[in-house]
């Protein structure tokens, strides 16, 4: 898994969800659902990984299961609540196999045919790449503007947290667009 | 190596810097002052980042408002917090980043990175995430960035303010032994010993321009 080629991962990765559509029955299900577990402990990685995969995600699955099994029947509920856990896991798996770089180094390649139209491949890679980077900083600037406001006993107030979060997100892109213009 | 010609900075009706002639050939300047006085503005003339409203700065023989891009190939930039320099979520992703820019094949630029992520103290830190590290390795990384490009001059905007005792220590070990020229603005001033030039501003005035020691007790008694 580990050493697959990145472009084939994802280009399996939509092929395998999409097949998964094309069967309704809870046992099919469960068996691809074991099958993307059995591909985790191919790729060296332990059940319980792939069980801290899907935790995220369990409140949305109960949700689901519960309302597909209020309009359609056990079936179906769990064929849908099986299928999903199973795409989940799945994704999570090229992402775990995957170097973010390698995959952006796909997606760029993708991109190139675009470049006649006004598309840059770097640049939209390089945003992904932002993005992700970015996702523990912002979170990390939340929690910091959470505890000041606190710290001056101002809680459950909406506009004293985005309102200091935004206008430092907003600085922290700022200094991030200089630093790449000075590097690039 | 640095020449500013009536270079200014003007900022809406407020001058950031006033116009200032200014020649630099030393190895190692130290740029000091007060929160506000300009020297922030200054260094960010050294590479483009920020363009003179009149006059002309010319860095290595390039003229800052005209060939800026090229003047950012030669010169290298580090910022005061390393969380906002470094754009990619893994370490030698980041410090490829600037060496793919500048149309490194990938097995050049993997051997650039991990020469300069050895010479870091970073070696084996290639996969590692960005948000995982300390303060320290994260300005290391920065370094490692910049450097990774060889730059022929190293400018350094309060580097070590966000930093420890011991972190600073390294970060001020990597710029003595920097092989180019370094500009480094900073309010710690015991790290500006051995430096050859150091300019005082206030205000956006240069109001000293002198050995350290002397340019050092200007600015103390401006500051007291």
């Amino acid at each position: 898994m580990h050493r697959m080629r990145p472009g084939l991962k994802l280009v399996l990765l939509p092929v395998a969800g999409t097949a998964m559509f094309l069967s309704q029955s809870p046992i099919v299900m469960a068996s691809a659902l074991a099958g993307v577990v059995l591909l985790y402990l191919v790729a060296d990685f332990s059940s319980h990984l792939a069980a801290a995969q899907l935790r995220p995600a369990f409140p949305a699955l109960a949700i689901l299961f519960v309302v597909q099994l209020w309009f359609a029947g056990m079936d179906v509920a769990a064929t849908v609540a099986l299928r999903l856990a199973a795409l989940i896991l799945l994704a999570s798996l090229v992402t775990l196999t995957t170097r973010m770089s390698a995959m952006v180094d796909v997606l760029e390649r993708v991109l190139a045919p675009l470049r006649p139209i006004g598309v840059d491949p770097a640049k939209v890679g390089l945003a992904i790449s932002l993005a992700i980077r970015f996702i523990p900083a912002v979170a990390g600037v939340f929690a910091e503007v959470r505890e000041a406001q606190r710290a001056r006993g101002v809680e459950r107030n909406l506009l004293a947290l985005a309102v200091p979060l935004i206008v430092r997100t907003l600085k922290m892109a700022d200094e991030v667009a200089e630093a790449i213009d000075a590097r690039s | 190596m640095i020449r500013f010609r009536g270079a200014a900075v003007r900022r809406g009706e407020r001058r950031a810097l006033h116009p200032l002639d200014l020649a630099i050939i030393e190895r190692r300047v130290g740029v000091v002052g007060a929160n506000g006085s300009g020297k922030s503005t200054f260094v960010r003339l050294l590479n483009g980042l920020l363009v003179p409203s009149e006059g002309v700065v010319e860095v290595l023989g390039l003229d800052s408002a005209r060939e800026g891009k090229a003047l950012r190939r030669r010169v290298g930039f580090l910022f005061q917090n390393p969380d906002n320099q470094i754009v990619y979520p893994t370490v030698g992703e980041d410090v490829a980043f600037g060496l793919k820019a500048r149309g490194l094949g990938r097995a050049e630029a993997e051997a650039r990175v991990g020469a300069a992520l050895g010479r870091y103290g970073l070696a084996g830190f290639e996969d590692r995430l960005v948000h995982e590290l300390s303060g320290g390795e994260r300005q290391m990384v920065a370094l490692a960035g910049v450097m990774a490009l060889d730059p022929e001059l190293l400018v350094l905007d309060e580097p070590t303010t966000l930093l420890d005792l011991r972190n600073k220590g390294r970060v001020m070990r990597a710029v003595a032994e920097a092989d180019c020229a370094v500009v480094m603005v900073t309010h710690d001033l015991d790290l500006l010993n051995g430096f050859d030039r150091v300019l005082v501003f206030d205000e956006g005035h240069l109001v000293a321009d002198d050995s350290p020691h002397e340019a050092i007790g200007r600015y103390r008694s401006l500051a007291a």
